[in-house]
């Protein structure tokens, strides 16, 4: 067991520029298999850029990325998808008029045959399948056939994450999954991410909830004006501590 | 019976308001004009409504991915004189003409799908720019006379008649049947859906939004490029001005059969009942001896009620709640 190796993706002096703008400068991160980091800064900070770079929706400017000891160029989601990095945007990423079946595999839906860009779906797969990811991450929905805007906000984020789930992810990237949750919801959304780690699977949690951050991550990472400020354990800080760093 | 289930599915199709408007509006005309509802007028309706009901379900498929087109009526004059050109100053046999009139709508098609996606102009301001130029390119390359359509020229099989219809009222349903089964049935059709509700969410979860777009665009420029030949064909003459206004109808059809200017929303049905209740308002004011002038009230009207009617039926719908057991 101890021989598996537990890097699951390391970030090497990762930098971005928006026109004049240094948005990101020189910043390493490394996250093993299992692990909850916490990332946290305020608005502007670079967190969203470097996540975003991580998952393929923006390009690398300079920097190299790792993924499970390979060299890998994320340069569109689909590539990030296809490794096994996962994200819950912090917009949303619902169709609210498609059904929740067809929002769980947008973009990957299976297929009975045709060609890779003009295939006919297998509906019978979708809705069947849909509804199992969507129970394994605890939700309880009566049918695969509802428009996503018939849900709760929690329902969605729990769609949203089920989609991540059923796609065997190996990372996970949650940007603000708690937000305009209600309590309940929100305490659903942390249990889970705690229990990504059972699972193997490396997470990232974005949030300006410190107490939320504090309670769930292994690791707490701050960024401030582009820069990787802090990387420390959890038990080596306090929430006021954070505060106070990124405040 | 119908259960609540099937109430809301049905209030939740984009093509239900049109469907009842129609359904109405045929029982008031079969009252108002004896010589409404009778087959023979039903044959002269059919055969001009292949025509603009091609262009209507370009336009819808293209407003599903989230972009609109202007130049339709241009290219609808472009393709057929393209075509004409091919089969009289060159001598080229009608099908590749006619393949090669295609082409060019293609080619404007994909043109307007990359000064809308990648200069990122909104396509209503790319495709008004497209439609000036390519009916002004319809009147150059034919120097304002293009050629007839020759005598021999087999026409048959796109427009001669089967009993009373038209062959191309058979082109046009089928084409409609594979476009709903492309929307509805394929990964493609969950893509153009998917672009048009929420362009930067797709594209994040990996979906080809450029590919899907462009697709669309060509389409929507193929279809009208068709349409155009269809109507020279019948016609038997190609005039510069083909076309000329059709770019508003076909919007006005997408529109009536519940295809939403933001995208996302729409069907293939919904766009051949809009365009049929046009043409049956077309129809009946011809009927009825009445000032034609009131065909553009009539439609302007039937705009605003069919997206009253669209709005409230929606409502209507996302109110039923379901039990667990329906």
């Amino acid at each position: 067991m101890n021989n598996i190796p537990r890097d699951l993706i390391t970030c090497n002096q990762l930098n971005k520029w928006y026109g004049n703008l240094h948005a990101l400068k020189n910043v390493n991160l490394k996250i093993n298999k299992g692990e909850v980091i916490g990332l946290i800064g305020d608005n502007g900070a670079g967190k969203s850029t470097l996540i975003k770079i991580m998952c393929g929706v923006h390009s690398l400017d300079k920097g190299e990325i790792y993924f499970e000891g390979k060299k890998v160029n994320i340069k569109n989601p689909k590539i990030a998808m296809d490794l096994g990095i996962e994200t819950i945007h912090q917009y949303n990423t619902m169709f609210q008029e498609m059904s929740i079946a067809r929002n769980v595999f947008i973009g990957r839906e299976p297929k009975k045959f045709g060609f890779k860009s003009l295939a006919l779906l297998d509906e019978e797969k979708m809705n069947k399948e849909s509804m199992k990811a969507i129970n394994e991450v605890g939700l309880d929905l009566r049918s695969p056939h509802i428009p996503v805007k018939e849900l709760s906000g929690g329902e969605k984020q729990g769609v949203s994450i089920a989609r991540s789930m059923y796609f065997k992810s190996k990372m996970l990237i949650l940007d603000e999954p708690t937000n305009h949750l209600s309590v309940k919801e929100t305490l659903k959304v942390l249990e889970y991410v705690k229990s990504l780690s059972s699972m193997g699977i490396g997470s990232i949690f974005i949030s300006h909830n410190l107490y939320h951050v504090h309670e769930i991550a292994d690791r707490i990472v701050g960024m401030a004006r582009g820069e990787k400020v802090c990387d420390m354990s959890k038990e080596d800080t306090t929430v006021n501590e954070l505060i106070k760093l990124i405040g | 019976m119908l259960n609540k289930n099937k109430i809301k599915a049905l209030l939740s199709r984009p093509e239900f308001s049109a469907l009842a408007i129609f359904i109405f509006l045929l029982v008031i005309f079969t009252f108002v004009n004896d010589h409404f509802l009778n087959s023979r007028n039903f044959m002269v309706i059919l055969s001009t409504y292949p025509e603009l009901a091609l262009v209507a379900l370009g336009i819808t498929i293209l407003m599903i991915a989230g972009e609109f087109d202007l130049s339709v009526g241009s290219v609808f004059a472009v393709s057929p004189i393209v075509t004409m050109i091919l089969i009289a100053d060159y001598e080229l046999h009608y099908i590749v003409s006619i393949l090669l009139g295609l082409t060019a709508a293609a080619f404007i098609g994909f043109i307007n799908a990359i000064v809308t996606i990648k200069f990122k102009i909104p396509s209503f301001i790319a495709t008004l720019g497209m439609l000036f130029m390519a009916r002004s390119i319809a009147v150059v390359i034919s120097g304002g006379f293009p050629p007839s359509v020759p005598k021999d020229l087999p026409t048959d099989w796109l427009v001669g008649r089967v009993d009373m219809l038209r062959v191309s009222i058979f082109w046009l349903i089928g084409i409609a049947l594979v476009c709903n089964y492309i929307l509805k049935k394929t990964n493609f059709g969950n893509w153009i859906y998917a672009t048009g509700e929420n362009q930067n969410a797709a594209k994040d979860l990996g979906i080809n939004t450029f590919k899907v777009k462009t697709t669309c665009f060509i389409l929507c420029s193929v279809f009208a490029g068709f349409a155009g030949i269809i109507q020279s064909f019948r016609i038997r003459t190609v005039i510069t001005s083909l076309g000329s206004g059709l770019e508003l109808q076909a919007i006005a059809s997408a529109v009536v059969g519940g295809a939403s200017l933001m995208g996302g929303i729409g069907s293939a049905f919904g766009a051949l009942i809009g365009t049929l209740l046009l043409s049956i308002i077309d129809n009946i004011l011809i009927l009825s001896r009445i000032d034609g002038n009131w065909f553009k009230f009539a439609v302007g009207a039937l705009i605003v009620i069919a997206v009253i009617l669209n709005t409230l039926t929606k409502n209507t719908a996302d109110k039923i709640r379901l039990k667990d057991d329906e």
